[in-house]
């Protein structure tokens, strides 16, 4: 089915565009200065208490008033990567922060600049610990996708539509739709644990506490 | 030579705030010395270390760590190399480790490769007597074997001198005794080490000179004889009296 695979390529960019724009985002809240942390969280306020549909139209019916115009799965990805950005800069925020502010100041203490600093101390660790709030941020993401269907986009949904409009079999349809979004958040979450797994930190659990020996 | 004392520090100020945390301190460091840093807690003690490595800067002062003003230097980052920092709750990274934490910093900052890092790692664990954990992670090791991968991680990168911010604060009592042991090993080796502590016992028998604060002050400084047996101030004295009291007079 070719709208399973708009939906996972749409939830695959969509996930690494909120990355790549959530990743600086949360650096420039941890570290920015008071005007950059300003931006950042209302970025992060404006952004969260959009519904996605509203954010989907605006890029795709606004800006086109404004003469600037995307192709459809360029809109659908832009809405839902500017919006994972502002979910995942709080998860990796979180992340940076705690990991403790000593290994930052021992890492400083050797002679690393802030920018090694961050890549070899604080990066490695904080990734592990975002590692299962992304998990159900994708998840998330992957089941959001099935709105971009209200601006034309032939995804899952949609693709499902089509076909019981033809036979007149929605439940078995939709029910169909249904077990191929489970097994796509199923897949993405033992995909997940599995990373989770491999890159534990010896000693520690994954609920971040400590095994005293 | 024209510098020499290792370490000059020069009218040192820092408040935070309203809160004035140093009020003027001097005072230099030779090669080779073992010099003990005493004195109620909030008097500074730590602000000082924190000053010489530029963690924090000071309000005023200037601290030459030979003819490098540490203060104004372009170039803290090299400074810092020669200053090894070992402190109260240890910094270790936990995602590495023991030899992880040791090679790290001689990989990313002096450039070292991968095998020679990894030999000189392991002949600094050694000397902190943790050959056998070198694979072993931080959240894996008791406080005191943490404490002593966090010695070997600044001695690894040959520091000229290096700071100890209240070593043992953060062990259990049975386990700061191998803590000590290893300082007590570094300064026969000859390591220029400034310390700030409580531990009398160990001040006692290893520093070359022991300066007691208080209030942003150094109030009175000189051999531990000295300020233990004939202090000229009475605060000295209470205050001596009173931590020999408190944490007794073990000797290793």
């Amino acid at each position: 089915m070719e709208g399973a695979l708009v939906t996972v390529r749409l939830s695959i960019v969509g996930i690494l565009l909120g990355f790549i724009l959530g990743l600086p985002l949360a650096f420039g809240q941890v570290y920015g200065n008071r005007l950059i942390r300003g931006f950042v969280s209302a970025y992060e306020r404006i952004v969260r208490s959009i519904p996605l549909l509203v954010i989907l139209f605006l890029i795709s019916y606004g800006l086109p008033r404004m003469g600037i115009r995307f192709p459809v799965f360029v809109a659908a990805v832009l809405a839902l990567g500017l919006r994972s950005a502002a979910y995942q800069s709080q998860i990796y925020k979180g992340a940076i922060q705690s990991v403790s502010g000593c290994q930052m100041r021992a890492a400083l203490s050797m002679g690393m600049n802030k920018v090694t600093a961050f890549f070899y101390v604080i990066l490695p660790q904080a990734v592990r610990i975002a590692i299962p709030p992304i998990g159900n941020e994708t998840a998330i993401l992957l089941k959001d996708t099935s709105v971009v269907y209200a601006i034309g986009m032939s995804e899952l949904l949609r693709q499902g539509f089509y076909i019981f409009t033809n036979n007149g079999e929605a439940t078995l349809i939709l029910l169909t739709v249904a077990i191929i979004y489970y097994i796509l958040t199923m897949t993405i979450n033992s995909l997940l644990s599995l990373f989770e797994k491999k890159y534990r930190i010896p000693g520690i659990g994954i609920e971040g506490g400590t095994n005293e020996l | 030579m024209s510098y020499k004392h290792l370490l000059r520090i020069e009218n040192l100020h820092k408040s935070f705030g309203s809160n004035e945390v140093l009020k003027g301190i001097s005072f230099n460091l030779d090669r080779g010395e073992t010099k003990v840093i005493v004195g109620p807690s909030g008097t500074g003690k730590s602000t000082i270390l924190n000053h010489i490595n530029m963690l924090v800067p000071p309000d005023e002062g200037h601290i030459y760590l030979e003819d490098i003003d540490v203060t104004t230097t372009a170039d803290i980052h090299k400074v810092r190399q020669e200053i090894g920092f070992v402190f109260q709750d240890f910094g270790l990274f936990n995602h590495l480790t023991a030899k992880g934490n040791v090679m790290v910093g001689l990989i990313r900052v002096k450039k070292m490769d991968k095998k020679e890092a990894e030999e000189l790692a392991m002949f600094e664990l050694k000397r902190v007597g943790l050959t056998e954990f070198a694979n072993s992670y931080p959240a894996q090791l008791s406080g005191g074997q943490k404490q002593r991968v966090g010695i070997a991680r600044a001695l690894a990168m040959q520091p000229k001198l290096i700071l100890f911010d209240e070593p043992t604060s953060a062990l259990d009592p049975e386990l700061t005794g191998e803590v000590l042991t290893v300082m007590r090993n570094l300064a026969d080796d000859g390591m220029t080490m400034l310390i700030v502590t409580h531990e009398m016992g160990f001040a006692r028998t290893v520093a070359d000179e022991m300066i007691f604060m208080e209030f942003g002050e150094i109030v009175e400084q000189g051999s531990p004889d000295k300020l233990f047996n004939d202090p000229v101030e009475k605060r000295t004295k209470e205050f001596l009296f009173k931590l020999t009291e408190l944490y007794g007079e073990v000797d290793l």
